[in-house]
């Protein structure tokens, strides 16, 4: 028995998702048994089906020298705009 | 009651027991999700009933009545539907033999002249085609089993039982066995009775009989 993870797409046009997964023998016991657990209530109009094992998981990431600049959550511009705008004698957009 | 009738029974009466007895399964089917997919299944087989009982007893006409307050002598299910299989090698082959004999049956139903039957054939068939795949699925990987090979050859004369006996030599064909003789076929054919029917039913109409007749639900 294997794991297969199942996505699915609830309307047309919409991206897959991941809906969770089924262990099953092979290919076509996954097929039958996800569109049950996945389909049969008409919340899928789409399935994917992948062999967990075909799946290369990515979990680490290295950053040794605290380069927080790049990370979404890291780094303030705000101060700096703050401080450019004074310099250059200009309110920032909104402000009377 | 017209031949046409009893004919539209008679598969009504099929779909009834047989999803009755499949959802005998649920809660204890061998893997989690072949429970949901079977007991599915099972439901699926009882719609079918219902709306072939609909058709008989015409759009205002107690499909419910029909089903289930009938005497039993006038069931019109064949025997290999009211076994109760306790083993899921017997169990899968029930399924796979009454798959192909019923695919049989609603191809030619399909073609019939009567446009509201034709209909109602193929939107059966349409769901009839995933349970073929739920089947043939299960019937590919179980083939070389002993167990298995068993339990369709035990079960094969209930089988042909199932269909008219123009439809068997095409069923023989699919299955790859040849047709019973008629003395394996006796007490296996339509219109007579296996002894598990009776529970069955008394089971299946306990609720019902419990209440007067014209209870609202």
């Amino acid at each position: 028995m294997n794991e297969w993870e199942v996505f699915r797409r609830e309307r047309k046009g919409q991206p897959f998702e991941h809906a969770g997964s089924v262990v099953a023998p092979d290919a076509d016991f996954a097929e039958a048994w996800a569109r049950e657990q996945y389909g049969r209530r008409g919340e899928s109009v789409a399935l994917w089906l992948v062999p967990r094992d075909q799946i290369r998981d990515v979990e680490d990431w290295a950053d040794e020298f605290d380069l927080k600049y790049r990370r979404v959550d890291g780094y303030s511009i705000k101060a700096r705009l703050k401080e450019a705008r004074e310099r250059a004698g200009t309110a920032a957009p909104g402000d009377s | 009651m017209s031949a046409r009738e009893q004919q539209l029974l008679a598969i009504a009466d099929d779909e009834l027991f047989l999803g009755w007895r499949e959802s005998e399964w649920t809660g204890i089917a061998p893997m989690l999700e072949e429970d949901v997919a079977f007991s599915s299944i099972a439901q699926n087989e009882i719609g079918h009933a219902r709306a072939l009982y609909q058709l008989v007893v015409g759009e205002d006409g107690d499909a419910d009545a029909l089903a289930f307050d009938r005497p039993l002598e006038e069931y019109r299910c064949a025997p290999l539907v009211e076994l109760h299989l306790l083993d899921w090698a017997h169990t899968i082959a029930r399924r796979w033999l009454y798959e192909t004999a019923d695919e049989i049956r609603l191809a030619a139903l399909k073609d019939d002249s009567d446009r509201a039957v034709a209909g109602l054939a193929a939107k059966i068939d349409r769901e009839e085609t995933y349970h073929r795949m739920h089947a043939a699925m299960w019937h590919d990987r179980l083939k070389d089993e002993p167990r298995f090979r068993d339990a369709v050859e035990e079960l094969w004369p209930y089988a042909v039982g199932v269909l008219p006996e123009e439809l068997r030599a095409d069923l023989a064909g699919r299955i790859g066995l040849t047709l019973p003789s008629n003395s394996l076929l006796q007490a296996k054919e339509r219109g007579t009775h296996t002894d598990e029917l009776a529970p069955m039913w008394e089971e299946m109409t306990e609720v019902r009989r419990s209440a007067p007749a014209g209870a609202q639900w």
